[in-house]
């Protein structure tokens, strides 16, 4: 291909992603070496306020921000170095935690507890996904010609479905006597309350992301199927090898890349896990990275918020992100170099 | 203070040329941003009737209003408002004091709907809302239960309602985590006589009146649903509505929705009462609030005087009259019926509940309480070490905030 033709192709998306991806970066980047504060100060204010018999006056001293000339408010900007990282990271009482042997006051702190459940969410529901959606390919392949259209549109469903949407469904099935946790409770004859706890609240969340994601993974390996060599197959066949054997030896290999393409993919969407903790409302027993720097850019009542610190969270959970991507990309990497010629 | 999932926000739009019920006919075109609840619809509705009037009625309004008030011009002329979510507005200056035009047109106000900011006329309320005792009088009566009166007491009139065994769970609480739950510890804590700060900002929570707070709210939850911490004012609301619970302090403004008989099997049977009393000779358990209107700063002054004119026609006699049991009215007109018993009792207590003390720091601990408290309901952490915890998390928000040096 041509450069002209190349650069005309890619020029488009690359103008794009600086735009929307690379320059927020920087500025989320330099925002968490920063803070801006409005000026501060301190005036007795007298408050009157409505009560049934009369108004109740009450004269207090109160902390309100400066208004400038240009009938804003005056703010001010520092650069603060690692401060911001330090208040997300509390490293000085991860340190004490580890001192005293008290591991699990690692898990009081937002951070810490909010990385523990996207790990454990992204590694755990990562071979979910790729077993589930190649247990379907393998299934839908086999099926019967007249059967396959409206198997793969049936099982392509979940995939459809808003995330925030999903996630909101499966909380009304089962909060308080929805409809699934009434039946459960009808079979079972125990009181059943699945958004009490950590645990369940939890396994509510793998078996949704898994619901939701195994489609994308089936497309894929279904595609992939297509294209598995008959010849080697047949030979496998002849040979005596066994269905098991024929899928550890001849198919997986030959999805590799592909199961190294989803893992990619859902590491990364993984990471970034946010809606099934608003969705489901598991603020009080489960929080993730993203819900953290959520947290922190939402206004209070007095109309504050965190950017400084939600910067650094995100920041944070972008190096989460590279440092999980590390294995699958260079793989990836090692595969491109030696397939080219 | 209806704070909902962002999702659950109900936006409508309404745009209408009739003026029929109005003083006057506008021709300027007035937009209004405000929460979603029944009184709201009320005073929109009516304000709609003077023409060219664009009300949106929003539960996410508080996370929008500081930002739009801010542009120039301003997106919105009138600004719904809590003395809650009224701070940003007030702190940033973007709305107008309102003397000369309630001068020009606020005769029928009554003095005590102005809310004066340093002798200014910055909002004009039209209602109040506070937390309080709903019970079903059925039930208590057919137990033999005294309408309780302190939260002692309500534990104990649950504990017999558990014991007979007539409703899911005695209790019902405002404990979803965030907003509702800080909201508790708000209400509680300066029941037990406690301050939230010291004169120089600092948090003073991690004291015996914390500890107390701590220990009443979990006290309550063996007689509750056990996923109270997923259950705000709406769903609360539902399990009255649903005949679930038996007793809850819940919003004032959701008395309505008992007597409501499409949603309701409770219909006449959920009585109002005082908010309970966290300790003997203290106030009442609670907060009070006021919601009303705003007019931005950024208009012109022609679009202020009409969106003022416009407001004024929303809050008057007439819409109270026609909206009698959606609020309690600060209007003239308004007749206390049975369900505004409870609010009332909670006002005129003495020594009286505090009004909700909205400022930046407070918005700042709000949400470290929303934060920081649920560890302690699930028990991963004891009330002294949650207290430390609150402390410490407010230290670091307020520094980045500007609050504290």
């Amino acid at each position: 291909m041509k450069f002209k033709t190349f650069a005309t192709f890619v020029g488009p998306s690359v103008v794009m992603m600086i735009l929307f991806i690379a320059l927020p970066l920087i500025s989320v980047f330099f925002e968490s070496f920063k803070v801006t504060q409005p000026i501060m100060q301190q005036v007795e204010v007298e408050t009157c306020t409505p009560g049934f018999t009369g108004q109740t006056c009450v004269t207090s001293v109160k902390t309100i921000p400066v208004i400038g000339d240009d009938g804003k408010v005056e703010t001010v900007t520092q650069w603060q170095g690692l401060e911001s990282y330090r208040s997300v990271l509390q490293m000085e009482k991860v340190w004490a935690a580890i001192g005293s042997g008290n591991w699990s006051d690692i898990l009081q702190i937002d951070f810490w507890k909010a990385l523990r459940f996207t790990m454990m969410f992204t590694l755990l529901t990562l071979p979910l996904v790729i077993g589930v959606g190649l247990l379907i390919a393998l299934t839908v392949n086999n099926a019967a010609k007249s059967f396959k259209g409206p198997v793969i549109f049936i099982s392509l469903l979940p995939f459809i479905i808003t995330p925030v949407i999903g996630s909101l469904s499966i909380y009304w099935l089962f909060v308080g006597d929805g409809i699934l946790t009434a039946m459960m409770e009808r079979w079972t004859g125990t009181n059943i309350s699945m958004f009490a706890q950590a645990w369940t609240i939890e396994l509510l969340m793998y078996f949704y992301r898994v619901w939701h994601v195994a489609p994308f993974a089936f497309v894929i390996f279904y595609a992939g199927l297509q294209s598995v060599n008959m010849d080697t197959l047949e030979s496998a066949v002849i040979d005596g090898a066994s269905r098991l054997q024929r899928l550890r030896h001849v198919i997986i290999p030959h999805l590799m890349p592909l199961i190294v393409f989803i893992a990619l993919i859902h590491l990364m969407d993984c990471y970034r896990v946010f809606e099934e903790i608003v969705g489901f409302r598991s603020q009080a027993h489960v929080i993730s990275l993203q819900w953290l720097t959520y947290d922190f850019l939402v206004p209070d009542d007095a109309g504050n918020r965190a950017v400084s610190r939600a910067s650094a969270s995100a920041m944070l959970t972008m190096i989460g992100i590279v440092l999980l991507l590390i294995w699958p990309l260079r793989r990836t990497w090692k595969e491109h170099r030696g397939g080219a010629h | 203070m209806l704070k909902k999932l962002a999702l659950a926000g109900v936006v409508s739009l309404m745009g209408t040329t009739a003026w029929s019920a109005c003083a006057f006919e506008n021709t300027v075109e007035v937009k209004s941003l405000s929460a979603g609840f029944e009184a709201w619809k009320a005073v929109t509705d009516a304000m709609a009737e003077c023409g060219n009037v664009q009300a949106e009625l929003d539960q996410e309004f508080r996370t929008k209003q500081p930002a739009a008030f801010e542009a120039n011009p301003s997106l919105y002329h009138i600004g719904g408002v809590s003395n809650g979510t009224v701070t940003p507005l007030l702190n940033s200056g973007t709305i107008r004091p309102l003397d000369d035009l309630v001068a020009k047109y606020g005769g029928h106000l009554q003095p005590n709907q102005l809310i004066k900011i340093d002798g200014k006329v910055m909002a004009v309320a039209m209602m109040v809302n506070t937390q309080h005792l709903m019970y079903r009088e059925d039930i208590l009566s057919d137990l033999d239960i005294a309408v309780p009166t302190t939260w002692d007491e309500v534990y104990a009139a649950a504990d017999k309602i558990k014991a007979a065994g007539v409703v899911d769970y005695p209790l019902g609480a405002t404990m979803k985590s965030g907003w509702n739950l800080a909201q508790e510890f708000v209400n509680m804590y300066p029941g037990f006589g406690g301050a939230l700060f010291n004169d120089d900002n600092t948090a003073a929570v991690n004291n015996d009146a914390g500890v107390k707070a701590l220990e009443t709210m979990k006290a309550g939850m063996p007689y509750m649903d056990p996923e109270v911490l997923v259950s705000d004012s709406t769903y609360v609301q539902q399990q009255f509505q649903q005949g679930k619970i038996a007793m809850a302090n819940l919003w004032a403004s959701r008395g309505g929705a008992m007597d409501d008989e499409a949603e309701s099997t409770v219909v006449g049977k959920v009585k109002m009462a005082a908010a309970p009393l966290a300790m003997e000779g203290g106030a009442p358990a609670t907060t009070l609030w006021w919601d009303g209107i705003v007019i931005a700063k950024n208009i012109t002054d022609e679009e202020a005087d009409a969106a003022f004119r416009v407001a004024m026609e929303g809050m008057d006699e007439e819409m109270v009259k026609a909206n009698n049991d959606a609020a309690i009215w600060l209007v003239k007109g308004f007749q206390p019926g049975p369900l505004s018993e409870g609010a009332i009792a909670t006002a005129t207590a003495s020594p009286a509940a505090p009004a909700y003390p909205s400022t930046s720091r407070m918005g700042l601990m709000h949400t470290v309480l929303g934060n920081e408290i649920p560890a302690f309901l699930t028990g991963d952490r004891d009330a002294a070490a949650t207290l430390v915890a609150i402390e410490e998390a407010y230290t670091t928000s307020a520094k980045e905030a500007g609050v504290l040096k």
